[in-house]
């Protein structure tokens, strides 16, 4: 499991994390929510060891700032909000970053498999930087999937940390991804993504961890976090949560009304 | 999700040019064999190559002359030029790659102006050494001002970018620019109180040259230059981390300090021993991974290796031209290497602008 406890983060003056306390279960997708600005992604950076930080951080056990980057990378892949790449890479060659050296039999079968499982099958051979910004986040999704593309090795789960994965999709490569997130927890993989879309949180997580002003506001099953009162407290205005068949899935409806801040 | 094993079977992949990357490494070296023979062969002196070669096929004594030609001039200068041509297209490579940005050169981060900054001094100042170093290190002066030159210029670039074992590269690159600028302004002022003989050295050193190679020069270098060549297959797969950026690279797993600390200190020796041996060549560490990116893409573990090649043998290519042009003297290669270089790459940015031309 993910286990943060007592994370701290200062970017020069300025605290953006306060003493948090994460958790997260393989076989579970955790979001990470809160407004712009609350530390959300910091909190990503911090548990994937890419900001320093106050406090530990252990994923299986294995503590994230002692361990080798290329024991990370066996256990954990992480997508970020969005990758310029510096040289002319085409699709194929980016995904194939993921893995190591070579060009195998079965390594190729995995990147064709993970272009497919993104929707972006006959994509191989196009350059990477003539996509659109959604095509490109879907690209480095296939990456990070061929790097972890098993999710449990060996009765070990492995992670994918995901920051903001749907920011530049469509709503039907929306559904798209989180279904790929969902499936790999369902296959006993862990997911922890930092999310905006609140109904798409509703929809496919286990655990929400609600973020506000560098604090954690409440971390449990979505039935518990995302209330009118959590929810209209952390994002400063007013948000009613309703329920609609025919899956029983919340919405949330902002109110027209700010509330007095 | 599915195994890997359950997914069909499809052995070629769309996009994948690792083929076509390794049939170019086997063009290169036969290329880089015809540029060599032709180095070989092509001179100011009638000396000939298969003259020569017949002679020792045949058992027959071989001619002083020709034994002197080929032996003591054209063979070191031939090895030197590849030598020199892979180590800068190698270092080019290796730099644009560790900045993530196809204009970044050892020209451009300061170290080639640190090297000749130290070559400068050792001409206009070599004077004021005690005698007796003086002729302790004799011919050596110069390529060991210039390699000391553009070592300490990559340490202080380090240690300016460098904070808690992390390098930024924006810093280093400023940082880069702001040291190649005062390199430069101190060369300047050397150049300004030197004497005629000295600006004649000068002049010729910095428009780059390998027609001084000898075998005592070349052995004296050739450890250096070699610094790339040894950490190319260590570094190119960090490298192509890197182009994801730094976090990311590391997420995949890439070793990014160990990375960038091989490839700093491989492309300072290698520049630093190219320089000195050889003056000013542009162009090389530019215009050839350029080339191949265009023609195979970017993957390092490919670019590295066909860089050198295809460096080598531009750089010989170009120094037969000098040798050619204005026979029995010589033009500098450097001359040579910027007039095809120059409007070559020019044509290039402009034939292919856009985003692909990165």
């Amino acid at each position: 499991m993910l286990n943060a406890q007592n994370i701290t983060v200062r970017y020069g003056k300025h605290d953006i994390l306060h003493n948090i306390d994460f958790h997260a279960q393989p076989g579970a997708v955790t979001a990470i929510v809160g407004p712009n600005g609350s530390g959300k992604t910091t909190l990503l950076k911090a548990i994937t060891g890419e900001v320093a930080h106050g406090g530990t951080v252990t994923l299986n056990d294995m503590d994230i700032d002692a361990a080798k980057a290329w024991e990370l990378a066996a256990i954990r892949a992480v997508l970020p909000q969005a990758t310029p790449l510096a040289f002319p890479f085409t699709v194929s060659e980016v995904v194939q970053l993921g893995l190591s050296n070579g060009i195998s039999a079965a390594r190729v079968r995995l990147i064709v498999a993970a272009l497919e499982r993104v929707g972006l099958s006959g994509y191989g051979a196009r350059y990477y930087q003539e996509l659109s910004g959604g095509e490109q986040q879907r690209v480095q999704l296939a990456r990070v999937l061929t790097q972890v593309w098993d999710p449990v090795v060996d009765g070990t789960a492995r992670w994918l940390f995901l920051d903001e994965p749907v920011s530049a999709l469509d709503i039907g490569h929306q559904l798209q991804v989180m279904q790929i997130a969902r499936d790999f927890a369902d296959a006993g993989g862990g997911v922890v993504a930092v999310m905006h879309d609140l109904n798409l949180t509703a929809m496919f997580a286990d655990t929400v961890a609600l973020i506000s002003d560098g604090r954690v506001l409440a971390q449990d099953a979505p039935a518990e976090v995302l209330t009118n009162e959590l929810l209209s407290e952390a994002y400063h205005c007013g948000v009613r949560v309703n329920t609609a068949p025919p899956s029983g899935t919340y919405l949330l409806p902002h109110v027209a009304t700010q509330l007095a801040s | 999700m599915a195994l890997a094993s359950e997914i069909p079977a499809k052995m070629t992949l769309d996009g994948d040019r690792s083929h076509a990357a390794n049939r170019l490494t086997f063009v290169l070296l036969i290329v880089l064999g015809i540029a060599m023979l032709g180095s070989l062969a092509i001179g100011a002196s009638g000396a000939s190559l298969w003259g020569a070669l017949w002679d020792l096929a045949t058992g027959g004594e071989l001619a002083l002359r020709d034994r002197v030609v080929l032996w003591e001039i054209r063979l070191p200068r031939t090895i030197m030029g590849a030598v020199v041509g892979a180590a800068l297209a190698v270092s080019g490579a290796t730099m644009q790659g560790l900045f993530r940005n196809p204009l970044a050169d050892p020209g451009l981060i300061g170290v080639s102006a640190g090297a000749g900054l130290g070559a400068i001094v050792a001409i206009v100042l070599g004077g004021l050494l005690p005698i007796a170093l003086q002729q302790a290190l004799g011919y050596y002066v110069v390529p060991l001002a210039a390699f000391v030159g553009s070592w300490a210029t990559t340490l202080i670039l380090y240690r300016v970018s460098t904070r808690k074992g992390r390098t930024s590269v924006a810093t280093m690159l400023l940082a880069g620019i702001a040291l190649g600028a005062l390199s430069g302004a101190v060369s300047g002022l050397l150049v300004y109180i030197a004497d005629d003989t000295q600006l004649r050295t000068l002049t010729f050193w910095g428009m780059g040259s390998i027609a001084g190679a000898t075998w005592s020069k070349l052995f004296a270098a050739l450890p250096l230059m070699a610094a790339t060549f040894v950490a190319a297959p260590f570094i190119a797969k960090g490298l192509n981390g890197l182009a994801l950026g730094e976090a990311a690279a590391s997420h995949i797993g890439i070793d990014v300090q160990r990375t960038k600390n091989v490839a700093i200190l491989a492309v300072a020796a290698s520049v630093g021993a190219a320089v000195a041996v050889s003056g000013g060549i542009g162009f090389v560490g530019l215009v050839v991974p350029h080339l191949l990116r265009l023609a195979v893409g970017p993957d390092h573990r490919y670019l590295l290796r066909n860089s050198a090649l295809l460096g080598a043998a531009l750089l010989l290519v170009a120094d037969i031209i000098s040798r050619m042009v204005i026979a029995p003297a010589e033009l500098p290669i450097g001359i040579i290497m910027a007039v095809i270089g120059g409007p070559f790459f020019l044509w290039i940015l402009l034939r292919r602008r856009g985003i692909l031309d990165m």
